[in-house]
């Protein structure tokens, strides 16, 4: 199937939705009744048809919307997209990487016509037809990750590894849970996870670094993680906290089932060929409460998940004071009954809501 | 999650003898598609049947990264070692079709590095053929010291010295020509990495005169390759799989619990990486341990193994695989 | 004077050790205020060490306490400084021309061991390597996250950016590449709510 692109927004107006297509496919982050950090990674080799797993970036009809939110966010603060200089290596192998798997992913959407290093790529939905020149950043309005990443949904760490850590050292980051790219740039694994609770006292960071120090080439890797947000506002930064934290308090028993977002990561890990260095795309997808409620499997396990989540989980993703509107609202999509293992939404086995 | 989940079938598309003791091989894929890019310093791992034997054996690619025709690697003949070289040496030729696991890399530059110092000692010059390569794309500032037995054995040399002759120093052991690593080390600017592949004599030579002249541990890189050596055969009690199996002569620890079907996972097979650590549960005996990635008193617990490259002797071993 | 000692923090917050003598064939050291005892601890370990070394000091508010009997010392090299700022190139100069194997102390507040880390490390020698001592004030360097702007010596939580005049709570999140921790505003999800501000650690 082509893609019908939204015409949509992330911030002000917040015309943002999601079509039937995109809830049947939503990452849903819990495969049982109940979440506790762990070391939840998996090979990143496709999954069900249609599904986000299907293709190594997937692309959806929020992608020209996305885009446009990102030059916006990239035109009032340049910091959030940075590369230390030894990092141009890497950007290259990002580019490649992407438009090599675009081309073929979506050869409907994306072309890339290669003769030697002479490279031509069309990008139809943004209306892009460039030819530049591989590893030459002269033939580039940007630097290599900048120019890829500006036309592909999600953000992107491009993390150097070396004396068995990775380090920080580039990204692009305009739709982030919270965390400052600007702040972290430099920092190693341990270090720019420091805020998390929990996570470090049960050895979780430092299983998860030695999976990723041993991604090789070819074996790229995967997780989901997921956060709350309040309004469809893809760039929850702390650069502008001060400017959205507030609408957290617009919440109403009325609206919540509209405003309140699950925010959920898909995240994968790919190792750059040339510069050995690992590319970590956090790809975000909101979804509203009612929205995830047309599926009663996810109904149940939300209203569980969001009960039983330690106080330390819910006051780090910053819903602690909402939880308690939150649970009356998800209450009534619980019925008690049993749910099914797994993530998916299994809408013609899981039984209708009674209540 | 072994390298040896991703594979390439490949080709023999040229053998070339460089002097008694090392040859190079050259690889095309067989499906004809291109190979992927690495970065220098990178290895692959060969598969080689041999009889009933499969040998898995590591080697840097010393072809150009960026070159995805063909991969190469240079083969030193080890008539002492357990065989590995000397069945690349005695029983390949041209349009033979082989395996190799996709590029791993755990010798990798640092590309913040201000100036990069290779040391090299005999075939370890292999990885640094393919960051010279790579450095010269980049405008890299380099420097070799290359030492090598005699001239008859110095591989690669000639082509070295013609193409870059200001950055690469040749010492021929035979000439009395040794490194003077102490002046070399002195007054090296800021910012300069050391890159040390050869015998673990030159390595440990090179890596305890650095520390003692103030250089930090993370500027000092090495890596030296680790053949298995053979031993007395000896008898290992798997605990999850629930077999006793026999390590022969031959063959390592991790090529007798493969050979078994007990899977252990690996990357450099030459106790380096960490990949294949496993835990012992009981032993009467001792321990040859012959690995980089312990520490000393972990090799001192008899709590774990590396079986790539350690054996075993004694009465029993009981490891958790 | 007795050290303070850092409660426990999360892992970007830096830890401090105690200066000792390493080898090495020249040696840098940068010291503030009270820090100047760190560096008379070490001569009392190994005179000759300090003796071949070059000293840049910042004597902040501790005025002549100090450089007397630093100077007794008799370093190869010493100059001290009015300010951080009024400094910084001379480090930087320093740096430029050294060589590997060159030891880096810093020693004093943990603003000046931040930002003389940093020069350090710009200039090729792995963070790991430079030994840290903390002394004197436990005042701290902030960013804010919003305007990014830098308030020196910030020793109240929370307290008010000397650039936008947001109200700022401090964390313990530190950014070695900025020698600054993060401060985000506290009052952004109830405008005008500020805590009283208490001094940090009390
Ligand atoms: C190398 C790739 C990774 C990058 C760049 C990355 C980056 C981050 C960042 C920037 C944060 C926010 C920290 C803050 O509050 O300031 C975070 C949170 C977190 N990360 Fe990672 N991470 C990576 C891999 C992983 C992996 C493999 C795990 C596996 C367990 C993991 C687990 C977590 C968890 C549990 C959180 C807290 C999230 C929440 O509760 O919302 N991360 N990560």
């Amino acid at each position: 199937m082509t893609i019908q692109f939204n015409e949509e927004t992330f911030r002000d107006d917040y015309t943002f939705k999601n079509s039937d297509w995109a809830i049947k496919r939503f990452p849903f982050p819990f495969h049982e009744d109940s979440y506790m950090y762990a070391v939840n990674m998996e090979q990143h080799r496709g999954g069900p048809d249609g599904s986000v797993y299907e293709k190594r970036f997937d692309v959806d009809e929020h992608y020209v919307a996305e885009m446009k939110d990102r030059a916006m966010v990239l035109n009032d603060d340049p910091l959030r997209c940075q590369s230390l200089p030894h990092m141009t290596l890497a950007g290259w192998d990002l580019l490649e990487l992407i438009m090599v798997s675009k081309s073929e992913d979506y050869p409907d959407l994306f072309e890339l016509h290669r003769d030697g290093d002479q490279w031509h790529w069309i990008n139809k939905p943004l209306g892009i037809d460039d030819k530049f020149t591989f590893m030459d950043e002269t033939t580039l309005p940007y630097g290599p990750m900048e120019y890829i990443t500006r036309q592909t949904q999600g953000d992107f760490c491009v993390l150097d590894q070396r004396d068995d850590n990775l380090w920080m050292d580039a990204g692009i980051v305009t739709t982030q849970a919270d965390w400052s790219l600007d702040f972290d740039i430099g920092m190693n694994f341990f270090e720019w996870h420091a805020p998390v609770p929990l996570a470090h006292e049960k050895g979780i960071f430092v299983r998860a670094l030695k999976f990723l120090l041993n991604i090789q080439q070819g074996s790229p890797a995967r997780r989901l993680n997921w956060t709350m947000t309040v309004n469809p506002l893809l760039d929850t930064s702390p650069e502008n906290y001060h400017k959205w934290g507030v609408q957290k308090t617009t919440l109403t028993p009325e609206n919540i089932g509209e405003k309140q977002h699950l925010r959920v990561e898909l995240q994968t890990f790919f190792r750059l060929p040339r510069s050995n260095a690992l590319v970590f795309p956090i790809r975000c997808y909101l979804c509203s409460f009612q929205d995830l409620m047309t599926v009663p499997k996810w109904g149940r396990r939300l209203h569980r998940v969001i009960r039983d989540l330690p106080v330390e989980l819910a006051t780090y993703k910053g819903f602690i004071d909402n939880r308690p509107m939150m649970l009356d609202y998800l209450s009534k999509f619980d019925d008690g009954k049993p749910t099914s293992d797994g993530i998916w939404p299994d809408l013609e086995t899981e039984p209708a809501l009674e209540k | 999650m072994s390298a040896g989940t991703d594979k390439i079938a490949v080709t023999i598309s040229n053998i070339v003898k460089l002097n008694d003791l090392v040859t190079r091989f050259e690889f095309k894929r067989t499906d004809g598609e291109l190979f992927p890019t690495f970065s220098g310093g990178a290895h692959t791992v060969i598969e080689m049947k041999d009889g009933d034997i499969t040998r898995l054996n590591p080697y840097s690619l010393m072809s150009d990264p960026r070159d995805q025709s063909t991969y190469m690697i240079s083969v030193r003949r080890d008539d002492e070692g357990r065989g590995g070289s000397l069945f690349m040496h005695n029983n390949v030729s041209v349009g033979d079709e082989m395996v190799l696991s996709y590029p791993v890399n755990l010798f990798s530059l640092d590309l913040r590095a201000k100036k990069h110092l290779m040391i090299a000692g005999g075939i370890g010059i292999t990885p640094f053929m393919a960051q010279i390569k790579q450095l010269d794309h980049a405008h890299g500032n380099w420097e070799l010291h290359y030492a090598c037995r005699s001239e008859a054995l110095g591989s690669y040399v000639d082509e070295l010295t013609s193409t870059h002759p200001n950055d690469v120093n040749i010492y021929y052991d035979d000439q009395k020509q040794f490194i003077d690593l102490e002046n070399l080390l002195d007054g090296q600017p800021l910012g300069t990495h050391i890159y040390v592949c050869g015998p673990k004599g030159m390595i440990d030579w090179v890596r305890g005169k650095a520390a003692e002249l103030g250089w930090p541990r993370e500027a000092v890189h090495y890596e030296e390759f680790l053949a298995p050596q053979p031993g007395k055969p000896f008898e290992v009690k798997l605990a999850v799989s629930n077999k006793v199996i026999q390590v022969g002569e031959q063959e390592s620890l991790l090529e007798a619990m493969e050979r078994e079907g007990v899977d252990a996972p690996y990357l450099c097979r030459g106790g380096a990486c960490g990949q294949c650590e496993t835990n012992v549960i009981g032993y009467d005996g001792k321990f040859i341990h012959r690995d980089h990635w312990l520490e000393e008193d972990e090799h001192a617990s008899g709590k774990k193994i590396m079986p790539c490259v350690s054996r075993f002797e004694g009465k029993t071993l009981v490891l958790d695989r | 004077m007795s050290k303070f000692k850092f409660p426990e923090s999360i892992k970007s917050r830096p830890v401090y050790g105690t200066l000792e003598p390493r080898a090495g064939k020249a040696h840098l050291f940068v010291a503030d205020a009270e820090g100047a005892e760190a560096i008379l601890d070490v001569a009392k370990a190994d005179k000759d060490l300090v003796a071949n070394a070059h000293i840049i000091y910042i004597p902040k508010n501790t005025g002549d306490t100090y450089v007397k009997k630093l100077e007794a010392l008799k370093p190869q090299q010493m100059y001290v400084g009015p300010s951080y700022a009024a400094s910084v190139t001379r480090l930087q100069r320093t740096l430029a021309d050294a060589h590997m194997g060159l030891q880096v102390y810093l020693t004093g507040t943990e603003g000046l061991m931040g930002q003389a880390m940093l020069e350090a490390t710009n200039a090729g020698i792995p963070y790991t390597a430079i030994q840290t001592e903390h002394r004197g004030s436990v005042a701290r360097r902030m960013q804010c996250v919003h305007c990014k702007g830098i308030t020196e010596d910030v020793i109240m939580d929370p307290f008010v950016c000397s650039h936008c005049g947001l109200n700022l709570f401090v964390r313990d999140h530190y950014s070695r590449r900025l020698a600054a921790y993060q401060g985000v505003c506290i009052d952004a999800e109830d405008p005008g709510n500020v805590p009283e501000a208490v001094e940090l650690y009390k």
